[in-house]
This record gives structure tokens, sequence and C-alpha cells, in this order.
């Protein structure tokens, strides 16, 4: 994991105005553009981000607001009014913090190209905390970019986090991030057109399925059970494993049988019928299903991969406490299954089942939101990549997938 | 006298600054960034190596997408002139008090968001919709066969979603075509047709280089068509590609060399095109 470097404000930006003059100097002396292009070049993240100092001084106490940013449909609504949230009014109440919240995450590149410039220079988002899916958490925490969480404010999070969540390879203790929501990827089909898939190598070879098939552009999920089905671990596997994976894809794209890739976009044409099977996040399964019963899903015997949406706090938030309330709030079991009412994903929370009982018996026994020992057991979490890795994994599937 | 030797100068000032914030600054920067080391990554920051390179990197890696951004523009633009020169000429000589309305009807589409009106097309083209069913019963498609994520469908989703950008400026200029010409050429023993082909289409030209250019330059880099009613990558446009080079994954000099690239291409094509028509005079 990264220690963050000691920061001495005063005089790392010192060094940093120096080195500005000097790029600037250079640009307008008699060198003239070429210098200035050469000094364009930009710093290494991972220095830039904390140089500047990660933290500001915490406003929480004298300006009780909290400014959340998350993804769409990711949190409980009031029956009457689609706008009030009734568990942050709880929030609210307990903690006495006013809360903006912000459902502008869509995606997960294109919240990072959003964020970027700011964190790279050192500073605020005008965010206390952020959602992010594993692999992008894992770059942020990679390059320095979020604050370390205090466990004296989160002993919710300690206490109630699932086993199977507890040490993702990029932030073994759970240091700097806490599950908003999990979910699966796996296979959903569409009965009206189709009889049961059951594994990836039916969804890659069946005749009937040809031209019907998609699969997701994030490359962990499509690459993670295709892994799968060649025996190999998400969690732990070669270059030459990811390269047998990819060989496998392009021989479904290259025979047809693969449509296309998608992102979220493919959950009309699964109800539509436009295509017949493909993998699929687990909430937007539960959600079709909650239209149409013949959306069915398949767990592979070979497995599925369990993901997880986490809360961050970006480096320079100015409500880093309130955050950490927020992170304490939202793990305990009454609320998590409040919460888990509404949304479709799992539930990170241990205890959030029995709490979930009281409200509706149904939702505890959904698989989809509150999964079986049995079936975590079949569920693997994406390895953490290095940044060249990552880099070369992601050119060799965007070739195949049409980016 | 003093004072308008300068004032001309001083209106320029709002837009001058306008382009330079917001033109000429995000293209130095997009120019430099497309001369980083590619190796690069934001782990250990972008050097300038003026690595020219680049350019000759993506040109080789992506000119397939290249071609085909311009070979589906280039349909879709002949298409949607086919489209809506008739178009035009109705709502210009034949529609009476229906004109504005009709005006109204061509615009109608923006009032919703580019993104819905593409999505609109999946169902339209969808494999289950009554108009793949047709094209089944009339044999046009074989029993597999399906027009969402085809070229097809890309093509038909740009040609409709540039289609007004074509009809207005062709509207435009058949509208000012002053009505005794044509009469004239009657007078003078052309025939309907000849009338058209030697008055119409010649003083309508103007409308038609415009409207070609506001079609194929925005199709070109689009690729909202080819995300939403291609097939990945057997259909993937320039814009894919950018959109993916800077968005997933991160080979921002890769993304600006070929932005770059696309930029000058547009330019080359454009300005031949204009001395091909021979309108200069006209644009």
């Amino acid at each position: 994991m990264i220690e963050k470097p000691v920061s001495v404000p005063g005089f790392a930006q010192f060094i940093k105005a120096q080195a500005t003059r000097r790029a600037v100097l250079g640009g307008v002396g008699a060198t003239g553009i070429a210098a200035f292009l050469a000094a364009c070049g930009t710093s290494a993240g991972t220095k830039s981000g904390t140089a500047a100092g990660a933290t500001v001084t915490d406003l929480s106490e004298k300006d009780k607001t909290l400014i959340v940013s998350n993804w769409p449909l990711y949190i409980d609504v009031d029956s009457k009014n689609q706008s009030d949230h009734p568990s942050i009014d709880g929030f609210t109440a307990k903690t006495g913090a006013k809360v903006t919240y912000t459902e502008d995450v869509s995606d997960n590149n294109v919240f990072f190209g959003k964020v970027r410039n700011q964190l790279a220079a050192g500073q605020a988002t005008g965010r206390d905390l952020i959602v992010l899916t594993d692999w992008m958490a894992a770059r942020l925490v990679r390059l320095g970019w979020v604050e370390k969480v205090d466990k004296a404010n989160v002993p919710n999070v300690t206490a109630h986090l699932r086993q199977a969540l507890k040490s993702p390879s990029w932030d073994a203790n759970r240091d700097y991030s806490a599950p908003w929501q999990s979910g699966f990827s796996l296979i959903a089909y569409n009965e009206h057109v189709t009889k049961p898939v059951k594994d990836i190598d039916e969804l890659f070879t069946r005749p009937d399925l040809k031209g019907k098939v998609t699969l997701l552009t994030e490359m962990r999920d499509t690459v993670g059970l295709v892994l799968l089905s060649l025996g190999k671990s998400p969690s732990n596997f070669t270059n030459d494993d990811f390269n047998a994976a990819m060989a496998k894809i392009q021989k479904a794209v290259d025979s047809g049988q693969v449509r296309k890739f998608t992102g979220n976009e493919y959950a009309p044409d699964l109800a539509k019928g436009n295509i017949a099977a493909c993998i699929a996040w687990s909430g937007d399964v539960v959600q079709l299903q909650f239209k149409d019963p013949k959306i069915k899903y398949a767990v592979p015997d070979a497995g599925i991969t369990l993901w997880s949406d986490n809360m961050l706090i970006p480096n320079k938030a100015a409500h880093k406490k309130n955050a950490e309330a927020w992170m304490n709030y939202y793990y305990d079991p009454a609320i998590a299954a409040q919460v888990a009412a509404y949304v479709n994903y799992i539930c990170p929370v241990d205890g959030a089942q029995a709490e979930a009982e009281k409200i509706d018996p149904k939702l505890a026994k959904n698989q989809l939101i509150f999964p079986s020992a049995e079936t975590l057991s079949k569920s693997h979490i994406f390895m953490g990549l290095d940044a060249a890795t990552e880099k070369t994994y992601q050119d060799a599937f965007s070739k195949v997938s049409g980016g | 006298m003093r004072t308008r030797r300068w004032l001309p100068y001083a209106l320029l000032i709002p837009g001058i600054l306008w382009l330079a914030i917001f033109f000429i600054a995000p293209m130095f920067n997009l120019g430099a960034t497309s001369l980083y080391d590619p190796n690069g990554s934001l782990d250990t920051g972008y050097r300038m190596t003026f690595h020219v390179a680049n350019y000759g990197d993506a040109l080789s890696q992506y000119y397939p997408q290249f071609l085909r951004s311009f070979s589906y523009a280039g349909i879709a633009t002949i298409s949607a002139l086919i489209i809506a020169y008739p178009l035009a000429y109705a709502i210009a000589f034949k529609s009476g008090r229906w004109k504005n309305f009709l005006l109204v009807l061509v615009i109608a589409p923006f009032f919703t968001s580019f993104l819905v009106r593409t999505l609109a097309w999946t169902a339209i083209l969808g494999d289950n919709s009554t108009f793949v069913h047709f094209l089944h019963t009339i044999h046009l498609l074989g029993p597999q066969g399906r027009i969402l994520a085809t070229p097809v469908a890309v093509i038909t989703g740009l040609t409709y979603n540039f289609l007004p950008f074509m009809t207005l400026p062709l509207y435009a200029s058949l509208e000012k075509i002053d009505p005794r010409l044509i009469e004239a050429s009657s007078d003078l023993y052309a025939s309907a047709f000849t009338g058209f082909r030697k008055v119409t289409v010649p003083l309508s030209l103007p409308g038609v280089v415009a409207g070609t250019l506001l079609t194929f330059i925005p199709a070109s880099g689009d690729y909202i068509n080819a995300t939403l009613l291609g097939q990945g990558a057997r259909t993937s446009m320039i814009g894919n590609v950018i959109d993916s080079a800077f968005l997933v994954r991160l080979a921002y000099p890769l993304a600006a060399a070929l932005s770059f690239m696309l930029m000058a291409a547009i330019v080359g094509i454009v300005i031949f095109y204009i001395r091909r028509a021979g309108t200069e005079e006209l644009v």
C-alpha cells in the first residue's frame, strides 16, 4: 500500500511555484514555442497529488454539511416524493449535517475525466465522498488521490463489513475505502426467445444464440467470467491466462456469435429480445425481473465475479469527519436494510439480512441482494493491476471490443 | 476620426478573447499532448519528448477507422441530400400556407436530446420490430438477418440525425430563387426538367455546399450512432477510438494525435471539395 509522505505544505508549494515560473520564463524566452511545449509535460500523479498537501483543515465541526457524489438510483427514495431520501433525512437528524446528494457518477471513466485535473494538481474537487468501482478506486488509491479513513470514526464498518469484501488486493485493510453496494457479473437470458443458457461456453458457441449475445465493455467483468470458464481465477492469473481469455473472446466475436459490447444499454435490448443472452450486472437483472419474470440469470459452475462500488474521500475534502460519519451511519444494519429495500445490488453489511426480514421477507431471500454463503463461495474479485499491466490489458481488450 | 481607427479592433476583442480561451489554448494543449512520450502514465507523469512518431503510429494502427468514418459520413451525406432536396423543394415552392408548420417539423427533433433520438432508432430497427418483420416477409433479409448492430443501422442513424442540417440550408437557398427565372426558362421552350436542371439546381448550389459540409463534418466525428446502433469493432468510427483512448485507455498522446489528424483530414477534404465544386464565391 502507498504510504503518503508527510506533507510540508509551505516547502512543497515553494518548489512547485519555482518549477512553474521556470516553465513560463522558458516559454517567453528566445527559445520560443518549442521550449514552451517542452515545459508542457505533466508531473507524476502520485507526487503532485500530495505535493501541495492532501488534507485541508477539516471544516466538519464548524460547517455542518456533506457533499456526496453517487450513481443514479443507488439510494432509497420516498414513495411519495422521488427526490426525498428517507435515510439521508435520518442522517441529518442524527448528526446535524446537511447533505448535498448528487447523482453525478454515471460512468467510472467519465467521472475520472471530470475530477482528474483537480486531483492531479492537488486541488479540491468540491466533494467530500465519492463512490467508484473497485478498479477505479484502486487507481485513485494507487495515485494517492484519496484520504485515509480514520478507523476510530467508523466502528460500524469494522464490525459489519461482509467477510468476502474485507480485503481486496488494492486496499487490503480497507484503509481508504468502504463498499457502498456490491454486485455480481453473471449470465442473463430472456426466456421468451431462448432456452436456458448455463455457462460461458454455451454463450460463446451455441448456434441458436448467434448474433444474439452481448458482452460488457467493462474489461474486468467480461474477461473475469471468461477466465473462470478457462479454469483460471480472476483474483490471480498470468499474462498467458489473459491472452488465452482474449483469444477465446476474439473467436466468439469473429464467428459472429457476439453481437456487440455494451455498457448499461444491454438491459432494454435484453428485455425486448433483440439479444437473447448476455453478461449482465446482477442489479439490472433484479430490476428486469421485476417487470418480466421471464428474464432469468445463471450462475455458471465455473464461478462469477464479485465487484463493489466503494465510498472514498477525495484529497482536500473539506468535511472529512462528516464523510466518515456517513460511512459509519450506512453500516448500521437497520439503515443498510432500508437502502437494500430500494437498491437492487448486494448489500455489503452483515446483519442487514435480519433487518430486511422485518421489512419484507421476500427481499431477505433474494440471492442477488442477500446471497447465500454458497453463491458467495463461487464469486471472485478481480485482482488489482499496476498501471502498465492495466494499460496493456485495456489496449488489447479495446481492440476486440471496438474502442 | 481617430476613434474610428481603433473601434473595429476594440469590437473584435470579445470574439478574439473567446477564441483564444476556448479554441487556441485547448488546441495548443492538445498539440502538446500529442507529442508527449507515449510510455507515460498518470503514475509517472507525461514527459514532453517531441515524439512525432505518435502520429505515424496512430495512423498505421487506425487508418481503417478513419476510412470507415469518412465512408459512413460520405454515404450518410449523399443519402441526406437525396432525402432533403425534394423535401426542401416542396417546402420552398409547394407548401403554401403550411410552410411555417413544415419548417417547425424539420426543426422539431432538436427539441429532444440527440441521445434519446438515437436510442429511439434501436426500437425502430430492433430484431422484433415491425420494420424488420416486414423485411423478413418480403425476403429482403434472410431468416438470420438483422438491421440493428450493422453498418446499415449506423449510416441510417447518421443520416437521420444530421438531416435538418442538410434541409435548412437547402430550403434557404431554394426559397430565395426568383420564380420569374423559372418562368423565363419555360418561355424559352425549356422543358420542366431542363428548367430545373439549368436554373433551379445551379441557383441552389450554395445550399447544397453548405448542407453537405454541415452534414459531413459532424458525421465524420460522431461516435454515438456507432456506439448505440453499431456492432462494436466492426463498425467503430474514429470518434469511438478517440473516446476510448482518452477515457478508458488513458492513452492521451495517442488520442490527441488522432484528434489532430481528424481535424486536418476534414479541413483537407473540405478545401478539396470547395475547390472542386468551384463555389468559393458562394460560401
